[in-house]
């Protein structure tokens, strides 16, 4: 393989990795927040993404996404009210199973609503044909336009979680719930604003990855798979391990694809997530007594 | 007397699927048994995975994996043919050992394959391997570990018969031969085996719930329950939870791959969309709305919900109406449909007493408790 030809597969799959990223900072949110794992965090992506397709009929680009991700944010929020919060004092497994039939649910919704057909957005700059050539490899402006979304929402949300009273807040109830209520935070509405902000920059994610790989009803659960294998790389909670464990994932299937069949990139994933799971099930990054205090 | 009490349900239950097949006949009805007959061997997987889930409390999203491996496996076999190997020591071997028959397909070609009794223990050898393989590791995993890893064994599954030749890709494997139990007894989905086939289905179905209730109703039951209501409690008590865990998770695969070998004979055919994570997932529901932890529950929601769906009643909301009933059960009726008032008050005596326990040695909170309590 000649060095233009890496060049070429490494930007692909740091494009991918850093959409699977966002959906594992998007797990991680939620996770910190309630101890769930949110099935339906790929979802999010994908109504994002569709609303903004529809919208853009009748507004323009930036408008149609700026409203899509208001709207899977409201979403996100009402699903938390409507069937989470009821049952938060449910088991986990009870839990699992509620967002399981979630995401479900959406799909189904979106079939609907949608259909069954590819849609994507257009190019943000340019079109499909425009590239930028580096160091003999070519790509589409649209890559910029991922890997920059992609560090906005993690830069701001870090500033968000450092800086902000209601980012220290949602930390504090994260950490420790009693103690949070007892300095006067809402724990409920916490989380609350714990699936609005994740169902947000789902949204905003999907909006930005559309033009490239597409998007069809489908596609979340692929997502979300890959995004947890993400999260559990990284050690579920840890919100800048995500985003090395994301462009890892994406380099790895980027070159799995480029030495086998594609018909394996899906298993890359899979394999990595059980690999993982059975040697080290709290990530890459936790040092193990760490990590065995943190998992019991 | 105790004992006997346990099994009056499937008195009934034989009374009643008896009493089902004289109304249908009488009616003319009898082509609903060919749904019904499907029903019971799809009530085949949710009966093994009612014992893991609702009696052992792990969850599992791959348990249509192992209906498509134990499916596959009898498909492959009694399809692939062996005529060109027919003069090598080892086919002559199996077939002076009856192992191999000679028998003409749809198309008139002669076919040299295993035959089914082989096959269909062929296949319950690999499934149960495949599952001890997968759990050894697995089954150690908890919560939503143990979810998602079981999710991600039922994807590679789907993935492999969707993308290997010999497996049918897309097309799955058809042309499976009908399965002779005993000579004048066959699994074949003609209209004329239709009754037969009706009451083979259904004596598995009442043979596997008398098997899963001996098996809840002893020791290795018990240790099952302890387990679920508390791991570390089972544990400090002796119970070897893994080793309890790790059986309960093969049989399991092994009540799903029976059913779907002789569904696979039934049908004469088996696709890849007995794979995908939707069925895993339906699997699910009907446990949960059977009420988790009881077997007759699941069982009855198995018959009625699939019969229902094979019958189209939920047209294109088929997926909708099993991810509704997940989340409506999971809210408002945890306990299952079927409610059970005397074993309701002790689960909930149960469930409280650990909750409160939890609370004085851990000392802190989770979004497991109450935050306010």
């Amino acid at each position: 393989m000649n060095f233009p030809l890496i060049v070429q597969y490494g930007l692909s799959g740091i494009t991918v990795g850093s959409i699977y990223a966002i959906v594992a900072v998007g797990f991680n949110i939620i996770y910190s927040t309630t101890g769930i794992i949110n099935f339906a965090q790929g979802e999010f992506l994908i109504i994002g993404a569709m609303t903004a397709i529809s919208l853009y009929q009748i507004l323009p680009l930036w408008l149609a996404i700026a409203l899509a991700v208001i709207v899977t944010t409201i979403l996100g929020g009402l699903i938390e009210v409507v069937f989470i919060r009821p049952a938060r004092d449910a088991s986990v497994l009870r839990l699992i199973v509620i967002t399981i039939g979630l995401s479900i649910l959406i799909r189904e919704a979106m079939l609907h609503i949608w259909d069954e057909k590819v849609h994507f957005l257009p190019y943000f700059t340019g079109t499909a044909t425009s590239t930028i050539t580096v160091f003999g490899a070519h790509f589409s402006p649209q890559v910029l336009w991922v890997l920059g979304v992609s560090a906005v929402i993690v830069g701001g949300l870090t500033i968000f979680f450092r800086f902000t009273l209601l980012g220290r807040a949602m930390r504090a109830c994260a950490d420790d719930r009693m103690a949070a209520c007892l300095c006067g935070i809402n724990d409920r509405w916490m989380v609350t604003l714990s699936f609005m902000l994740s169902a947000g920059i789902g949204a905003l994610a999907g909006c930005v990855i559309s033009p490239v790989t597409q998007t069809q009803y489908d596609m979340g659960a692929p997502l979300a798979i890959k995004g947890f294998t993400v999260a559990i790389l990284g050690g579920l909670g840890n919100s800048m391990a995500a985003v090395v464990a994301g462009l890892l994932l994406g380099l790895l299937e980027a070159f799995v694809v480029s030495q086998f069949a594609s018909a394996y990139k899906e298993a890359v994933a899979i394999v990595v997530l059980l690999l993982v799971l059975v040697i080290r099930p709290t990530g890459l990054f936790v040092r193990r007594e760490i990590g065995a205090l943190r998992a019991a | 007397m105790m004992r006997l009490r346990r099994y009056w349900p499937v008195a009934a239950s034989a009374l009643a699927v008896i009493v089902l097949q004289a109304a249908l006949s009488l009616t003319g009805a009898t082509y609903y048994m060919t749904q019904i007959t499907m029903s019971a061997y799809y009530a085949l997987v949710v009966i093994g995975l009612c014992l893991l889930m609702g009696y052992a409390g792990q969850a599992s999203l791959g348990h249509a994996g192992f209906f498509a491996i134990g499916g596959y496996t009898v498909a492959y076999m009694t399809t692939v043919n062996l005529l060109a190997y027919h003069d090598t020591g080892l086919i002559r071997a199996l077939h002076w050992l009856g192992l191999v028959v000679q028998w003409r397909n749809l198309y008139g070609a002669e076919v040299l394959s295993f035959s089914p009794w082989p096959a269909f223990l062929a296949a319950l050898v690999l499934t149960g391997l495949i599952a001890f393989l997968i759990g050894l590791p697995v089954i150690r995993l908890k919560g939503h570990y143990l979810a998602m890893a079981t999710l991600g064994f039922g994807l590679i599954v789907y993935r492999v018969v969707l993308g290997t030749k010999g497996l049918g890709q897309a097309d799955g494997l058809s042309n499976v031969p009908p399965f002779h139990l005993i000579p004048g007894l066959e699994v074949n989905g003609r209209s004329s085996f239709r009754i037969e086939n009706y009451y083979i289905a259904w004596v598995t179905v009442l043979v596997a719930m008398v098997l899963a209730i001996n098996l809840v109703n002893s020791r290795v039951g018990r240790a099952l329950r302890s387990i679920h209501q508390s791991e570390e409690a089972a544990h400090s008590l002796g119970v070897n939870t893994y080793r309890y865990k790790l059986a309960v998770f093969v049989l399991s695969a092994l009540f799903a791959a029976v059913g779907g070998a002789l569904m696979t004979h039934y049908n004469g055919s088996i696709g890849p969309s007995e794979a995908t994570v939707m069925k895993s997932v339906r699997y699910v529901a009907i446990v949960a709305v059977g009420g988790m932890a009881n077997l007759w529950g699941a069982m009855l929601a198995a018959v009625l919900l699939n019969f229902l769906s094979l019958r189209g009643v939920f047209g294109t909301y088929d997926d909708a109406v099993f991810g509704a009933i997940l989340i409506l059960i999971m809210l408002f009726a945890p306990q299952g449909l079927l409610r059970v008032p005397k074993w309701h008050a002790v689960a909930a005596l149960g469930r409280a007493s650990s909750r409160a326990l939890h609370k004085v040695v851990r000392g802190r909170t989770t979004y497991g408790g109450r935050p306010h309590g």
